[in-house]
């Protein structure tokens, strides 16, 4: 379905053909529109890198580099997953607050919501904290379709209404009982990021943005990927994470960006080890990040957006 | 016995469950941007017919069904099983009724139909796209009458009940589309 919202021809067709380019480029123009008032700097960073990407969950799609001579030189260029790296860089040079709009490639099995290249919004704001970026992702919403509600709910508090267990105390074990009694799972015993995600998926998704706009936030440290750590008010140690969904549908993903380069060298490596757990070699860290890291990055928040999926939405 | 990754998951692809074949009705990946990667699938027991649905975590292995088609012809039934017929070995195998569920309405005798044997029993049994069928009972037809989009209900033989227009008379024979359940035309 996100093949039909404009980019992909050959998903398109006579009777839709017009509509759908007319939505995408006004989509578009009202983003930039939105971000040039902000005073956003628009921006555009290499798609090919030489490094990939080590999110446990997260593959890059690889192409042969023709001018690998001698054997310093790498065997394989990657497309990006995201531009966040590359931003980051540019944040770490003074560049102030950015946005831009760019192709992502994934190695996802395409469907419904799935596309190995789709197109992302990514945009970061200097000295803006997670709540602020959520309030600002909501007006870029608003400014595409006003009168959007806004819901707020933290991670912890969905898991507890819509799959009835505390996602911060709950052990592995205790989630893989209940995920068990919801549905029918083929696997067992496994990491506790992997029940979350069954749970988050199965169960709390569908009840997310049924009504408008739905932020979720504060994920657990596990999954902090990118952002910082901080206490919650009941004292747990949450990632200043967020998600936006709208309809049961994940549209965006959004930090408190952590710039801590030495702990952000230890969540890669955490990265590489559950690779290695898996049997899969361990990817190579980012260098270009890390060094922009060391020469320090301003406190920021950075959310990516997907576009395709957005247009689904607004279609 | 060969296996299935997750990404060859596609509908009609047939693997083995707690020891029972089941075919892929329906198969979607659902992923959490950063997180694990799902196939919830919609399966099918082609022994008992039950549908359900079962998650698997994407990159996992699934028996395959050792599964082959062949064409036979119907013979008989009797009070449990109906029988169909090789037509070069003239072997004979009996199907359950789960086995022809789909096909009955529109099976008759000496019907070649695709069947779909595990461990050399009957799975599933599919009809050809169209069948020839008379009909058994229908209110007279109407001489002469061709208005377009009037219809009435016909049994047939096999005693499917199809819309069929108004000159149609009992014993007529029909062309049938089994993949839709609707009259086509007159035989």
């Amino acid at each position: 379905m996100i093949e039909q919202t404009g980019a992909n021809p050959a998903a398109l067709d006579q009777q839709n053909t017009g509509e759908r380019l007319a939505k995408r480029a006004a989509t578009l123009a009202s983003i930039r529109h939105y971000f040039s008032q902000q005073q956003l700097l628009e921006v555009e960073t290499p798609l090919l890198g030489q490094y990939p990407v080590t999110d446990p969950q997260l593959d890059n799609l690889r192409v042969e580099n023709p001018f690998a001579i001698t054997s310093a030189d790498p065997d394989y260029l990657y497309l990006a997953t995201s531009p966040e790296y590359s931003m980051k860089q540019l944040l770490s040079l003074g560049s102030g607050s950015i946005y831009q709009i760019s192709k992502a490639f994934r190695q996802d099995a395409p469907g419904r919501l799935h596309a190995m290249e789709f197109t992302m919004l990514e945009w970061y704001r200097i000295d803006y904290d997670m709540d602020a970026l959520i309030d600002d992702v909501a007006a870029l919403i608003h400014t595409l379709k006003p009168n959007t509600a806004v819901e707020k709910i933290s991670y912890r508090d969905a898991f507890i209404r819509y799959a009835g267990v505390d996602p911060f105390i709950a052990s592995s074990d205790e989630l893989e009982l209940i995920a068990r009694q919801k549905m029918d799972v083929s696997f067992t015993n496994q990491h506790k990021d992997v029940w979350l995600d069954l749970l988050l998926t199965h169960c709390v998704e569908k009840n997310l943005g049924k009504k408008g706009m739905t932020f979720l936030f504060d994920y657990p440290e596990s999954q902090s990927a990118l952002a910082r750590l901080a206490m919650n008010a009941d004292g747990q140690k949450v990632a200043k994470r967020f998600e936006l969904y709208i309809n049961g549908i994940e549209l965006a993903n959004g930090y408190h960006e952590l710039t801590d380069a030495a702990e952000q060298m230890r969540r890669f490596e955490t990265d590489n080890q559950q690779r290695l757990q898996r049997g899969e070699p361990a990817r190579e860290i980012d260098a270009g990040l890390i060094a922009a890291m060391n020469r320090g990055l301003p406190n920021c928040a950075g959310v990516a957006l997907g576009v395709d999926r957005l247009l689904l939405l607004l279609l | 016995m060969g296996t299935y990754s997750t990404n060859e998951f596609k509908n009609g692809l047939k693997i083995i469950i707690e020891g029972d074949p089941c075919n892929i009705v329906e198969n979607e990946v659902v992923k959490p941007g950063k997180g694990q990667a799902f196939n919830r699938v919609r399966l099918k027991n082609l022994k008992t017919g039950r549908a359900w649905e079962k998650t698997f975590k994407s990159g996992e292995s699934v028996e395959a069904a050792d599964v082959m088609e062949t064409t036979m012809e119907y013979l008989y039934c009797d009070d449990e099983f109906w029988y169909f017929m090789d037509p070069d070995t003239f072997d004979q195998v009996p199907a359950s009724a789960a086995a022809i569920e789909d096909a009955k309405p529109f099976l008759k005798e000496q019907e070649r139909c695709i069947i779909t044997l595990w461990n050399g029993a009957p799975l599933t049994v599919t009809l050809p796209n169209f069948v020839e069928i008379a009909v058994g009972e229908t209110d007279p037809g109407l001489k002469g009458d061709t208005a377009q989009g009037a219809t009435k209900p016909a049994t047939l033989v096999t005693g499917a009940v199809v819309r069929v227009p108004l000159f149609i008379d009992k014993d007529e024979v029909l062309k049938i589309d089994t993949r839709t359940g609707e009259y086509v035309s007159r035989a």
